[in-house]
């Protein structure tokens, strides 16, 4: 969660994202953003992402974010 | 219970607003051919008079120009009115002929046959100055729906608005003037009268006829408004006003006049008589030959009176109370109209 | 039928109370024969393709359904038997089945709409260099299918996904594909959204109706006021680019940012008016665009449901796709920064290249496409630039003033990508745009030159006034939905409301044959 974090504040550093929860929906995250994080979450967590679950739901929060991580991660296994 | 009453009754009420809103709002926008286009007011005003007619003359401008009922009923007491207006084509002749027929039975019906020589809808503009100003009834939606151009549809006359909307940006002090006041008559028994003296050029020749015979649906309508005169019995008469403007081919006059044979009606093609007349086209016409001045009109009116007269065997209508009334009335009006565009000129 | 014909009011004045009529369990029969009716009208050959495509659609996702249940099945009866390895070479097994199917399936539905779109222009490029004889010029459009291709194609990669589930009853999918009022200009919806709902049985709700006429009706206000008129003189403006330049581009411009928006947001509330008269809710495609902040912000609220579309189905599928992840990783050693933005740029221009391609078949539409890109990565690129500056400067980024500088300079740099979408040709199009620095002529469009283009000034007027009325009530919605607002104060109020606008419609709309004065002069009189 702490990795997830200092990458999001890296992207926009002036927005709070342990309290946020409508990232995508009130236009912080926008496709280009996603897309952006997409990349550096599957170098961090070595994850791959499918297209299917970049959805809005999976983007809103961190912690929404972090459970798809963990979610992928288990999959792998 | 009381709420959902108050509610109907405020939704009710709000629409009978909208709906008077309208109705006011049609009757602003829609032109009153006062000052401009004034022909298009002759359809509604032949319901202001309540007369009986012998006499029905039934056409376009050749007939609203060219006859001046004042004088056939001044000099032979003929009662009559003219029903046309500009562009009348010829199933809106039949209608209007056939809506004249809710109210009167004329004894003679004059028919103008220029419009003949059209087959197709004209102009939407003439649809709407020959058709608006009707009364509502089989006739008139017959009217409509016989000849639409191009774009108009039913719905339009039924409520004009849809069709004049548009002159909100044009409105002029004669919308307001006469928004809810029909004011007086612009014709005389349908007459408009006019007393410019433009006379008529040597014109050139037109160009030789592609079909040389007049088209068969208007000859259809001649056909059913002969049909509808005679189930009336009213005597029926084909007319080729004295106007020299547009051409009138012979072979359209050979047309007529064998039509006229085999129903055995009496037609008259007017430009031949026109020396028999005294009608002269440098002193007689208004613009050129296309209709005739003042003059000229009385001038054809006393030619044409007694004709019908000694044909059709009219009695003199004068002595007739309320008939001399409202002829007294009409002559005055007549002659003030005449002096007043005279010294005008 | 158009939105503005009688004959569409007619279909509606009697397909609405049919459909309360008629028991709950046939509604959505009602409204499928409808949709037959409505498509119908419109003819045959576009009947045959939606088919085509209902058809299609509904059985690869069948396809795509039974593999899954099938795929599930082996692997759980696997569990015992195979090893890890196995199992996952028999899930790719399955997994490249329902590729094939997707692919073909794909091809069918893209196919059609490639072909129509492009044939003709693609006969003409064909003859013009390779000398072949012309062909395809009979290739045009059929209603609404480029929306209900994206829309069917959206579902069909859902239930690949797994997202959703295939329909079952192809009728039902039949519905979803072919809602008529979506079929004039969208917008591109989602089956689990719209079609659950379709499907759905409704009861009549009096205040649902009221709320329905009173977006319809606004819909239509906007059309016949503001954008019906304007186009009058957009089109003229764009008739004659020789002649029209300098200052006139800019009034264009201007005129038809105004048009065009209350043309397309004028349709779509009339769609989502109808909808609602069904018991739908489909989808907003716009939110105050114009009061965007930048392209790429006005982009996620102008025609939104193809900003989505293309994000879900085209964008990140692309970025995060085999052949990008290779190019990042190959592009390593440019630098990280390079790296990770190469897959994004890519992906943005190539998304954009074709959002332009969806518009039109014009080459104008390309380059349109392209430059929305082009100008949206470069400000993203500018981002340290900007900060920098406002670093230095700070409290130039508070305060009203700024945020309407901001506003306003995407209307006009938007307005300016906009003129590619006017001009027949791209040379037209830079032409007039740079004709607007070079020829410097505002006396001309004021003196009478405004006035040549088929409007009166009080034509002017009107779409003027009817401007403000969009920008206030644009002002007031920030404040809350509008509607629920006037339906607040009583069906009453409501219904004045209704018949205010109708009234305003019925006069000042342009609509029917404009009375001429100079037709009615009577020449022979």
């Amino acid at each position: 969660m702490e990795a997830l974090l200092e990458i999001l504040k890296e992207l926009h550093p002036e927005t709070d994202f342990e309290t946020e929860e409508a990232l995508v929906d009130r236009g912080v995250l926008v496709s280009f953003d996603i897309v952006m994080l997409i990349t550096r979450i599957e170098e961090e967590f070595d994850v791959v992402i499918p297209a299917k679950d970049i959805t809005p739901e999976h983007f809103n929060s961190a912690k929404a974010l972090y459970a798809l991580i963990e979610q992928l991660q288990e999959q792998d296994d | 219970m009381k709420r959902t009453v108050l509610k109907i009754g405020g939704v009710l009420l709000a629409c009978i607003l909208l709906f008077g809103a309208l109705f006011a709002i049609t009757r602003l926008l829609m032109p009153k051919y006062r000052e401009t286009s004034v022909e298009g007011s002759l359809t509604a005003e032949y319901y202001r008079d309540t007369t009986p007619h012998d006499v029905l003359f039934i056409g376009d401008c050749e007939v609203f120009s060219n006859f001046s009922p004042v004088t056939l009923w001044n000099e032979y007491g003929i009662p009559s009115y003219i029903r046309g207006s500009a562009q009348q084509l010829v199933w809106h002749s039949y209608y209007l002929l056939e809506d004249a027929l809710q109210t009167e039975t004329p004894k003679v019906v004059v028919y103008n046959v220029l419009a003949l020589k059209y087959g197709e809808p004209q102009s939407e503009a003439y649809n709407r100055m020959t058709l608006d100003g009707m009364r509502w009834g089989k006739a008139k939606t017959g009217a409509i729906k016989a000849g639409m151009t191009e774009g108009e549809d039913f719905m339009s006359y039924v409520f004009p608005l849809l069709r004049f909307h548009a002159r909100w940006s044009e409105l002029g002090s004669e919308d307001f003037a006469y928004w809810f006041k029909a004011g007086e008559p612009v014709s005389f028994n349908g007459y408009l009268l006019r007393t410019e003296v433009r006379p008529a050029t040597e014109t050139p020749l037109p160009p030789v006829l592609k079909d040389p015979h007049l088209p068969e649906t208007s000859m259809a309508w001649l056909e059913k408004t002969a049909a509808l005169c005679k189930e009336n019995g009213i005597d029926l008469v084909l007319i080729k006003s004295p106007s020299i403007e547009p051409y009138w081919y012979p072979e359209w006059d050979a047309d007529v006049a064998a039509f006229a044979e085999a129903h055995g009606l009496w037609y008259v093609n007017m430009i031949e008589q026109n020396d028999a007349i005294g009608i002269d086209m440098q002193t007689d016409t208004c613009d050129m030959g296309q209709h005739l001045n003042v003059y000229g009109a009385e001038k054809l009116s006393r030619w044409f009176g007694s004709e019908l007269k000694t044909r059709y065997a009219l009695a003199d209508r004068r002595g007739d109370e309320a008939l001399d009334a409202a002829y007294r009335t009409l002559t005055e009006r007549y002659e003030t109209e005449k002096l007043r565009l005279t010294e005008g000129n | 039928m158009l939105f503005t014909s009688w004959a569409f009011l007619l279909f509606l004045a009697v397909l609405v109370p049919l459909y309360y009529l008629v028991p709950k369990r046939v509604q959505w029969i009602v409204l499928l024969l409808a949709d037959a009716v409505f498509v119908g009208f419109a003819g045959v050959r576009g009947a045959v393709y939606m088919v085509v495509t209902i058809v299609t659609v509904y059985a690869a996702a069948r396809g795509f359904d039974a593999l899954f249940r099938r795929q599930r099945e082996t692997v759980a009866a696997m569990k015992a038997t195979h090893t890890k390895e196995e199992r996952k070479k028999a899930r790719l097994g399955f997994e490249k089945k329902r590729r094939a199917v997707l692919i073909l399936c794909l091809c069918v539905n893209v196919g059609i709409l490639f072909v129509l779109k492009y044939g003709a222009a693609i006969g003409r490029l064909s003859a013009a260099w390779l000398h072949t004889p012309a062909f395809g010029a009979d290739l045009t459009l059929t209603m609404g299918i480029s929306f209900y291709t994206f829309s069917s194609i959206g579902y069909l990669l859902d239930v690949y996904r797994e997202t959703i589930p295939a329909e079952k009853n192809p009728f039902r999918l039949a519905l979803f594909v072919s809602f008529f009022p979506l079929l004039v200009q969208g917008p591109i919806s989602r089956f689990d959204l719209l079609g659950r709902q379709l499907n759905a049985p409704h009861s009549f709700s009096g205040e649902r109706f009221l709320s329905g006429a009173l977006r319809i009706a606004w819909g239509y206000w906007k059309k016949l006021i503001v954008a019906d008129r304007l186009l009058v003189a957009v089109k003229a403006l764009c008739a004659r680019p020789a002649v029209y330049r300098g200052d006139f581009v800019f009034v264009e411009m201007l005129l038809y940012a105004a048009c065009l928006y209350a043309d397309f947001t004028g349709g779509i509330d009339i769609t989502i008016g109808i909808g609602e008269w069904f018991g739908v809710t489909v989808e907003e495609n716009f939110f105050r665009p114009y009061f965007s902040k930048s392209i790429s912000e006005y982009w996620r609220r102008w025609h939104i449901t193809l900003g989505e579309w293309f994000k879900r189905y085209v964008y990140y599928p692309l970025s995060v796709s085999k052949p990008m992840r290779t190019l990042s990783q190959k592009s390593r050693r440019l630098g990280v920064g390079v790296s990770r933005r190469l897959p994004v740029y890519l992906a943005t221009l190539l998304v954009w290249a074709l959002t332009g391609a969806w518009h039109g078949s014009n080459w104008t539409f390309l380059v349109w496409g392209v430059l929305n890109g082009v100008v949206i990565l470069l400000s993203e690129e500018m981002k340290p630039l900007y900060a920098r500056f406002h670093a230095r400067f700070p409290g130039l980024t508070n305060g009203a003033c700024y945020r309407g500088f901001t506003v306003i300079r995407t209307i006009l740099l938007l307005s300016s990508l906009r003129l590619l979408d006017c001009y027949a040709t791209v040379k037209e199009a830079f032409s007039a745009f740079f004709s607007m620095f070079t020829t410097w002529n505002w006396g001309a469009v004021f003196r009478g030159g405004i006035q040549s283009l088929g409007l009166s000034w009080a034509d002017y007027g009107a779409a003027f006034a009817g401007v403000l009325c969009m920008f206030a009530l644009s002002m007031a919605q920030r404040k809350g939905p509008i509607r629920k607002r006037i339906l607040s104060h009583g069906t009453v109020c409501s219904v004045c409301v209704l018949l205010l606008l109708i009234g305003t419609i019925l006069v000042f709309g342009r609509y029917g044959f404009g009375f001429d004065a100079g037709q009615f002069i009577y020449n022979r009189f």
